[in-house]
């Protein structure tokens, strides 16, 4: 059972700031980290691995910094790691970036012989939070899809896979290759080893470049002029509200008035 | 956090491990855990199982095998969430140390598997007697055949209540004083061995420290290490080797102490204004970061020394009394701009002060180094 | 074609055992108002196993045509199946604007079709705007963590696609005596395309099931609970107001509520008529997921959160001592 889990390098979101003056993104010294949901992806690669042999190599789009993201995934025990940077892959949007991807597998399989199995995508990237890459990629390869799974197992030479539904959960069950698209899982990413560590900073990280994949992508599908939705514009949200304060003489006293204005208010 | 800028990627990736682990599974709890002086081994098990077992035993023994450096930076990322849990982690290994400088290969292989494997191995030297004045031995081995029989009973034994093996000083010929003392290796579960009741410390409440009473314990000639009369000899040279590093939690403890007194100062409002405008509070930051910087970069000169095979006695001794003592002096500062909540024991930073205090009084206390350094100094006239 | 030769604003009706499901009746409202500006038609996309409870419900909130292809392979949700039946409408109807609702379904759906179409997909917008003379929508949505946001259009590839956020529009009122064109298509999913395989499929009980997108009222509770047990007093007023129980990332990474409780970035985003946040600061992953409801209540110790940046009514103070009043007025004057 050979996993690939697609992963991405985002900036963390929760530390971003806004300058009040400018009502810009302050940026700078914001850490850059493994998207929290590929590393759910990851460890429901790693019990796969566990329950059904097999390896767990990781694939990651971006600039040559991103190959830390790869690192990070190395050192709490994927087996080895490959990244897709070039130029003409800047500007993509989620239909480029699938593409590219797609194309990526493709020349992954080759260089190595082997053969995916599955590919484990988080459920969307914290920064872009469009949660398309995975069904597009899936797509593109012309694999079945599985979205929102929360916990994947081998059974009969097929995959059963657990996802959220809007009423519950299913089960659901299918064939070899597919895609899984990872929400928050019930466990987490495990933690890094010494060893793994170590292995993480020794390993080489072969970087797949757009001249190594010739003639095995359409580089006008990529970049920018491959993608069909261009941004625009961009603000940062308005959030100026009057609140009416509720100060009575104690905190249970300030409770009652509050039910009581939302009552008159025919909020409740 | 450390700030340190020599650190390796491995290192700097060990310690952000470290710091992933324990602010999650070890800071949310700590509070508790000192009040009732627990000493959260699952935790700490927890820790080591991420590779940290036997952490200084050579990897041809079966450790892990890493040098001093990165050992010091490990152990600085512990202590700031916690310096008894970093005692508790640190003396895994303690009763090893003697073994890898004197024992026989035999030893060396056995015993180091059982600390990678998970076992907890204590350092008994201390004798409710005698604490500085290591010499003074009053436990008694006796050799009866194949067989020594050991008595007598040891104190402030970190670990004690948790130590699978323990490494014991014994005199096999008291008229030779501290020449006649010898080391060995007994087995937690050896008849005759009695753990006694955990200290109820000041500080370092997480780290378990007990009694132990020997009562004519019987262990195998071979778990003698080295030869009759030789165990002073290998206590100190291993000290020569541990000392300069020893006192690593300290900077964590400061380190921790300085960023919280750093916060507050940017939060705590008084005459209209977040007090770390003012420039006495200011100037007090400065002090603490300057002689913390000066201790951290004490400290790693001490280890890389240590890794490149340098015993400087000289500089072990200088570096535990000083670090020791400034770690102290800095806690001492940040509970000042704390005020109030900083005798409280609502609020993080009394802890420190209570953990900072044990610096300068184990492992070799100030005036002990003092002494030694001085001695040393001036040489025989 | 030429992008003249695409008309119509398509919105995709999710069903759930042959009943319309609430976000496609919302998105019908901005659908036919888009529509309007543009003078085409809206449009509902119904597929199921039995359409014509949804067909009705469609055409009494709005829509002017309904495309409605009944198989059994529709019955119950797969991608497969949906991905095949919508492009194979789509590649007969040429239609110029596609919106599906930004739900579990609709997200795993959108991206699928969006790429068989080669065309572009905008995720969970919150706000459309369409310019009448070049047809060209610009679909408006949260990145970043909802710290941006971010207006998208797609020139060059029709239809032009987007998920939309349940909540966001609100449905017009109901007309049962309105009626639509409907156009049923025959279009039976052929063996193997399907690839799944439902094994089991788990409906929660009500007493478990959080609908917190359906809710009216969500009461939620953060790190200023401490800990588990202390839910209790949310789901106290929770339960008397009717209400369901929402959680802030703290909450649910502390381990003191399961996920599918939780609102924000990482969890729903929801838009309920009275949002009560209970100790909860406001990260801004949290008002991302929250800030569309109608009125806002904040209780929380430190004056300085930035949840009442965002709030309607707020106390500052002890939520322990704040709910149990509330509970206590809000039973009087229910019984009154």
């Amino acid at each position: 059972m050979n996993s690939l889990v697609c992963v991405k390098q985002v900036p963390d979101t929760t530390a971003v700031k806004i300058d009040p003056v400018t009502n810009t993104l302050i940026r700078e010294g914001v850490p850059s980290i493994l998207n929290p949901f590929d590393g759910f992806a990851l460890e429901m690669a790693l019990r796969l691995r566990e329950q059904a042999g097999g390896t767990v190599t990781l694939l990651s789009m971006g600039p040559p910094q991103a190959a830390e993201a790869l690192r990070t995934c190395l050192a709490v025990g994927g087996d080895r790691a490959f990244l897709v940077s070039g130029r003409e892959f800047g500007g993509s949007d989620t239909l480029a970036t699938s593409y590219i991807l797609s194309c990526a597998v493709k020349a992954l399989e080759e260089r190595t012989g082997e053969h995916f199995d599955v590919i484990f995508c988080g459920k969307q990237a914290i920064d872009g939070d469009t949660g398309q890459v995975g069904p597009e990629l899936a797509e593109h390869l012309d694999f079945p899809q599985i979205t929102y799974a929360t916990d994947a197992a081998r059974e009969n030479g097929k995959l059963r896979v657990r996802r959220e539904t809007a009423e519950g959960y299913e089960v659901l069950e299918c064939g070899l290759p597919a895609v899984i698209s990872v929400t928050k899982t019930p466990y987490e990413l495990r933690y890094a080893t010494v060893k793994g560590i170590f292995f993480s900073n020794r390993a080489e990280i072969p970087v797949i470049t757009p001249q190594e994949m010739e003639g095995k992508i359409d580089l006008s599908r990529a970049g920018l002029k491959g993608s069909p939705t261009k941004v625009k514009k961009s603000f940062t949200p308005q959030r100026s509200k009057q609140c009416a304060l509720v100060d009575e003489a104690s905190p249970a006293a300030s409770g009652t008035r509050l039910a009581a204005l939302l009552f008159e208010a025919n909020k409740i | 956090m450390s700030r340190y800028q020599l650190m390796t990627k491995d290192q700097r990736d060990l310690v952000a491990l470290v710091h992933q682990f324990l602010k999650k599974e070890l800071d949310p709890y700590i509070a508790e855990y000192d009040e009732q002086g627990v000493c959260p081994m699952e935790t700490v098990r927890r820790l080591m199982d991420l590779g940290f077992w036997a952490i200084d035993v050579p990897e041809q023994y079966g450790g892990a095998g890493l040098d001093v450096t990165t050992i010091m930076h490990v152990r600085e990322a512990i202590a700031y969430h916690d310096a008894g849990f970093c005692n508790t982690f640190s003396a895994q290994t303690f009763g090893w140390k003697p073994v890898l400088l004197a024992g026989t290969e035999e030893q060396k292989m056995h015993y180091g598997r059982r600390l990678a494997e998970g076992a907890f191995w204590s350092m008994c030297i201390t004798e409710p007697q005698s604490g500085s004045d290591a010499g003074n031995c009053k436990t008694r081995a006796v050799r009866d055949g194949d067989e020594y029989v050991i008595t007598g009973s040891k104190c402030f034994v970190t670990n004690g209540g948790v130590a699978d093996l323990y490494t014991v000083t014994a005199s096999t010929d008291p008229s030779r004083g501290s020449r006649g003392i010898s080391l060995f290796i007994i087995d937690r579960n050896a008849p005759g061995v009695h753990v006694g009741k955990h200290e109820n410390k000041m500080g370092i409440r997480t780290s378990n420290t007990t009694d132990l009473a020997l009562d004519e314990v019987r262990v195998p000639a071979s778990n003698l290490i080295g030869a009759e009369g030789t165990g002073f000899k290998t206590i100190m040279k291993m000290l020569a080797r541990t000392r300069p590093t020893g006192v690593a939690p300290a900077i964590g403890v400061a380190q921790r102490a300085l960023d919280l007194a750093i916060d507050y100062s940017r939060t705590r409002l008084s005459f209209g204004q977040p007090i770390g405008n003012l420039e006495g509070i200011q100037f007090k930051l400065a002090d603490m970061e300057m002689k913390l910087q000066c201790c951290q970069s004490q400290l790693a000169y001490a280890a890389s020394l240590v890794d490149q095979g340098i015993y400087d006695t000289l500089v072990g001794s200088c570096t535990k009394c000083f670090v020791s003592e400034a770690v102290l002096d800095i806690c001492l500062q940040a509970q000042q701009i704390y005020g109030g909540y900083g005798y409280s024991r609502e609020y993080p930073l009394e802890k420190l002060v209570r953990d900072a205090r044990i610096f300068s009084i184990y492992e070799g206390s100030s005036e002990i180094q003092r002494y030694i350094i001085g001695k040393t100094l001036v040489g025989k006239i | 074609m030429a992008f003249c030769d695409y008309q119509d604003i398509w919105v995709l009706i999710e069903t759930s055992q042959g009943k319309a499901a609430g976000v496609g009746l919302e998105l019908l409202a901005p659908g036919a108002e888009l529509a309007h500006r543009l003078g085409q038609r809206v449009a509902a996309v119904i597929l199921g196993a039995h359409n014509s409870e949804a067909e009705r419900a469609a055409a009494a909130y709005g829509a002017d045509v309904i495309y409605s292809a009944e198989d059994p392979a529709y019955a119950h949700y797969s991608t497969d199946a949906y991905t095949y039946g919508m492009a194979a409408l789509v590649e007969t109807y040429h239609p110029s604007i596609l919106m599906i609702g930004a739900t579990i379904i609709g997200r795993d759906l959108g991206p699928r079709l969006s790429c068989r179409l080669r065309t572009g997909l905008t995720a969970d917008c919150t706000s459309l705007d369409v310019d009448a003379e070049s047809g060209i929508l610009s679909w408006t949505r949260p990145a970043f963590g909802g710290n941006l946001m971010a207006t998208i259009q797609c020139e060059n590839t029709r239809p032009q696609m987007g998920t939309v956020r349940p909540g966001v529009f609100k449905k017009v009122p109901p007309d049962w005596e309105r009626t639509a064109e409907v156009i049923r298509e025959r279009l039976p999913v052929p063996g193997g395309v399907v690839r799944t395989t439902l094994v089991e499929s788990i409906q929660e009980t009500a007493a478990e099931l959080v609908r917190l997108e359906d809710a009216e009222i969500i009461v939620s509770g953060g790190r200023g609970l401490g800990k588990a047990e202390n839910f209790s007093c949310i789901r106290e007023l929770a339960e008397v107001m009717g209400g369901a129980v929402g959680a802030s990332r703290a909450a649910v990474d502390a381990g003191w509520i399961p996920h599918v409780h939780q609102v924000g970035q990482t969890g729903k985003t929801v838009a309920p008529k009275v949002y009560i946040a209970c100790g909860i600061s406001g990260a801004i992953q949290h008002l991302a997921g929250m800030s569309g409801s109608d009125c806002i209540v904040a209780i929380n110790k430190d004056p300085d959160a930035p949840i009442f940046g965002v709030a309607d009514y707020g106390v500052v103070g002890d939520l322990f001592q704040v709910i149990p009043a509330m509970v206590k007025e809000i039973k009087r004057l229910k019984a009154e």
